[in-house]
């Protein structure tokens, strides 16, 4: 099988099948769960029977329902917050590598001073200070992350701005902003586009340790890490229910990152034939 | 494992490598590729030199590598016979190929600077292979180590092994890759460009060395080169291969007298063409380009130019010719601006121009246009002929879409090339045409003055010359001026009406090509000149006979440069 003119391989078709299911669930939610997440429909940690497929949560909600809009939540966050790093990344790699000089060095120093901090506990000082909202949340996760995005655009257009087609632009007068979008950014879209699903991951795991840690996503608003903590002390009680959302995270993620290895190995294929 | 025989034991004449219907092909995902070598066959006999000459994509190194029974990734020999002592090269298991390599095949690559280890000293690198093979203890490799650094005339020879990769010159490190091909004590010896990275002038010394070596030891060699004046100083046999093909085997001297194909003929004639000097006419204009007693570095500690002044005219072609490290490319940087000058002043049709790029107009920055040597590096590879053309004419002149798209076609024809290209990206295109593109979108910009770093460097012979061709019309049809810089002094002789001789960022001779080239020399140029590898087979050991007197002169005169 094919996709773009590359062999596709199992695990990556293995992902992509994951991939999918998670975005139908997190765009069709509504439609798609049999009940709100929010509904209490039952007894507390009631037994699975085929209208609950899965069972009951503590205060009675259906958990098949609430698995569902879950990945509504932790996948819809993660995308944004990803999304907003990379466009801040980016900006700032790509200008510290063409500008040089007194912008490189601002940037980088600042990024390195970002970097010197654990970023989970730098998270947990600015969402207990300025309240967990979901704009709060998604810009304080989006500039910690765009740090390592910008280690990399900027490794990367270091590289492409040696180049003399990056030269004859500059020679020929473009302004920074034409530099990066037309001549830097096209010839590094690979490695970014991989990074892109890596970080994705990453920010949906760091989502679910917040919300683990009761500073990301508030009730009754349903998502995998929360869902984690609420659930966590019946597994000594031989229930099942906190294995499902964090079965959920671990078979997103693993998937994402065969796609991430899958779109590598055509990188690095398509390089090594250049060369 | 080979049993080597001790050197004097070997027979000279006896037959060592018999290759027959050799064929190479890329496998990929999708089957089958292009076929690199077709049905190749050669023999190889002991203390004899065979030299594998072609342009790039012509298979030589290809053929190179399969004798040590190694592809590159994505290539299977598919096809043919590699007989070594008797036995068949391709049939051999993966351990009996390491076996074979060192002992029996070893290779010199042309860029020894990637090839050594920068973590380890030279000596513990030449002597790891016949250490690892068993054959010598490791007091025995350091001795022939030593013996073979004096054979090769390196300096020092009893503690030119210490030093690091880094602290050692070009020519310096890919003799000590030839020391540590040889230290294994190899039957074939293979020679994979290992001068084409290296100046003229070091060159003929690199050369002299690995031709006595070959000699003294009676290896049988490989040597593979597109310069085909090289290989004459060297080889026994010379095999002219074309598209993965052979075209013609023969003895050296039958190869350069009397090419039996019309192919060799045309490589052949390239570089015999007799030599006219083009006429300088002055025309008494103002020039074009003044550059006055021109100071520049790097981070200022050392000047890279110094006080280095040039004029240029209308219609003139004037070559800038020197070494590696003389700042001739630098001084396209500084002209062009992207490196400021320190003091000195660049005057453009009388106007002075300010020295750093971002000052300049967009006036300034279209009229001086730049070529560059790779054309690989020098295209965005992400986009289409039609936007690397034609974002010049719309970001000088803001012309419409349409009237872009027109004189895109219109550069395309002008280069001969197909209308049909205006979609295609630089992958698509080979290295000549990707040239091509690099002259059209310099004439996009309508410019008056061209700076040509190095074109034809890393183009094929024949591909080159074509660039220069259409260089010559395009300035007698457009009346451009070009700063020609390069190193080939050959291409020099017939395309410049001035020259200007760098050494070490200094101007050492100036003025008329006919006149800087015609004695008396200044002794640097006498040197570059008689550097030149000239097609016949004796050039090598006439040269070496003037050297100790040119190099004396050179190195006095060096001492009374001005500043």
């Amino acid at each position: 099988m094919r996709l773009f003119g590359h062999r596709l391989t199992i695990p990556a078709l293995i992902g992509m099948i994951v991939i999918a299911v998670n975005l139908i669930a997190a765009i069709g939610a509504p439609v798609i769960a049999p009940f709100d997440q929010a509904d209490v429909v039952g007894d507390a940690w009631g037994d699975p029977d085929p209208q609950h497929w899965l069972g009951l949560d503590n205060l009675g909600r259906d958990l098949f329902s609430r698995l569902i809009y879950g990945a509504r939540m932790s996948i819809g966050l993660s995308l944004i917050i990803t999304c907003l790093s990379f466009f801040i990344g980016i900006t700032a790699g790509f200008s510290a590598a063409v500008l040089r000089g007194w912008v490189d060095l601002g940037l980088s120093r600042l990024v390195d001073l970002l970097l010197s901090m654990p970023t989970l506990i730098f998270a947990f000082i600015i969402l207990s200070v300025l309240g967990t909202e979901p704009p709060v949340l998604i810009v304080t996760i989006a500039v910690l992350d765009s740090t390592k995005v910008f280690r990399l655009s900027r490794a990367l257009a270091m590289n492409i701005a040696a180049l003399e087609y990056v030269e004859v632009a500059k020679v020929r007068g473009e302004g920074l902003w034409w530099v990066i979008r037309k001549e830097i950014l096209p010839n590094a879209m690979a490695p970014l586009i991989a990074e892109f699903g890596l970080r994705f991951s990453f920010t949906f795991l760091f989502i679910a340790a917040l919300s683990f840690l009761g500073l990301g996503i508030q009730p009754p608003n349903a998502d995998w890490g929360s869902m984690v903590r609420d659930y966590r002390d019946m597994i000594n009680l031989d229930s099942t229910a906190p294995l499902y959302p964090a079965g959920a995270i671990a078979i997103l993620t693993i998937g994402v990152n065969f796609v991430v290895d899958w779109m590598l190995s055509i990188h690095s294929r398509s390089h090594g034939a250049g060369a | 494992m080979n049993v080597i025989p001790p050197t004097g034991a070997r027979r000279v004449g006896e037959t060592i490598l018999h290759v027959t219907n050799l064929r190479v092909e890329v496998r990929t995902d999708k089957g089958a590729g292009p076929v690199l070598v077709n049905d190749v066959s050669l023999d190889l006999k002991r203390g004899e030199v065979l030299g594998l000459i072609g342009e790039s994509g012509a298979g030589k190194s290809t053929i190179g590598l399969c004798t040590l029974g190694y592809t590159r990734g994505g290539c299977q020999m598919t096809g043919g016979e590699l007989m070594f002592e008797g036995r068949d090269i391709r049939k051999m298991t993966a351990a009996e190929r390491r076996a074979l390599r060192g002992p029996g095949v070893s290779y010199i690559a042309q860029s020894a600077a990637a090839s050594f280890n920068p973590a380890m000293t030279l000596m513990q690198q030449v002597c790891e292979i016949p250490v690892k093979h068993g054959i010598l203890t490791p007091a025995e490799a350091v001795a022939e180590a030593k013996k073979l650094f004096r054979e090769l005339e390196l300096p020092n020879p009893d503690t030119f092994g210490d030093r690091y990769p880094h602290q050692v010159s070009g020519g310096q490190l890919q003799r000590a890759m030839a020391a540590m091909a040889m230290a294994a004590k190899p039957d074939i010896l293979v020679f994979d460009e290992p001068t084409t990275a290296l100046d003229v002038t070091t060159q003929v010394e690199v050369l002299a060395s690995f031709r006595k070596l070959i000699r003294e030891h009676g290896t049988a060699a490989i040597y593979i080169t597109h310069d085909l004046a090289v290989v004459a100083q060297i080889a026994d046999h010379i095999m002219v291969l074309r598209h993965g093909k052979m075209v013609e085997l023969g003895t050296a001297d039958q190869i350069l007298q009397a090419p039996r194909e019309d192919y060799t003929r045309r490589l052949v004639a390239e570089r015999v063409a007799g030599h006219e000097f083009r006429e300088d006419v002055d025309t008494g204009e103002a020039p074009l380009l003044q550059v006055s007693n021109v100071v520049a570095s790097y981070h200022s500690l050392l000047r890279v130019i110094d006080n280095v002044s040039v004029d240029v005219r209308r219609g003139d072609t004037v070559a800038v010719v020197g070494e590696s490290g003389s700042g001739k490319s630098t001084l396209a940087r500084v002209i062009i601006g992207l490196l400021p000058r320190q003091s000195g002043d660049i005057r453009f049709q009388g106007q002075s121009l300010p020295p750093a790029l971002k000052d300049r107009t967009k006036d300034q920055l279209r009229r001086i246009q730049m070529i560059y040597q790779m054309p690989d590096v020098a295209l965005n590879p992400n986009q289409t002929l039609h936007e690397i053309v034609g974002r010049p004419v719309q970001f000088y002149f803001g012309r419409s879409r349409e009237d872009v798209r027109k004189r895109v076609l219109e550069l395309l024809r002008l280069m001969d090339l197909p209308e049909s290209f205006i979609n295609r990206k630089p992958g698509e295109l080979s290295g000549g045409q990707k040239q091509r593109i690099g002259i059209a979108r310099a004439l996009a910009a309508e410019p008056d003055l061209i700076i040509c770093d190095e074109v034809t460097s890393a183009l094929d012979q024949l591909v080159g010359e074509e660039i220069l061709r259409l260089l010559k019309r395009l300035q007698e049809e457009l009346g451009l001026a070009y700063l020609f810089i390069t190193h080939d002094l050959g291409t020099v002789k017939r395309i410049a009406n001035k020259v200007a001789v760098m050494l070490k960022g200094k101007l050492v001779a100036g003025g008329e090509t006919s006149k800087v080239f015609s004695p008396p020399y200044h002794p640097y140029t006498e040197l570059l000149l008689s550097s030149v590898p000239e097609m016949r087979s004796d050039w090598l050991d006439e040269v070496l006979a003037g050297r100790k007197q040119t190099l004396a002169a050179v190195r006095a005169a060096q001492v009374s440069l001005p500043g």
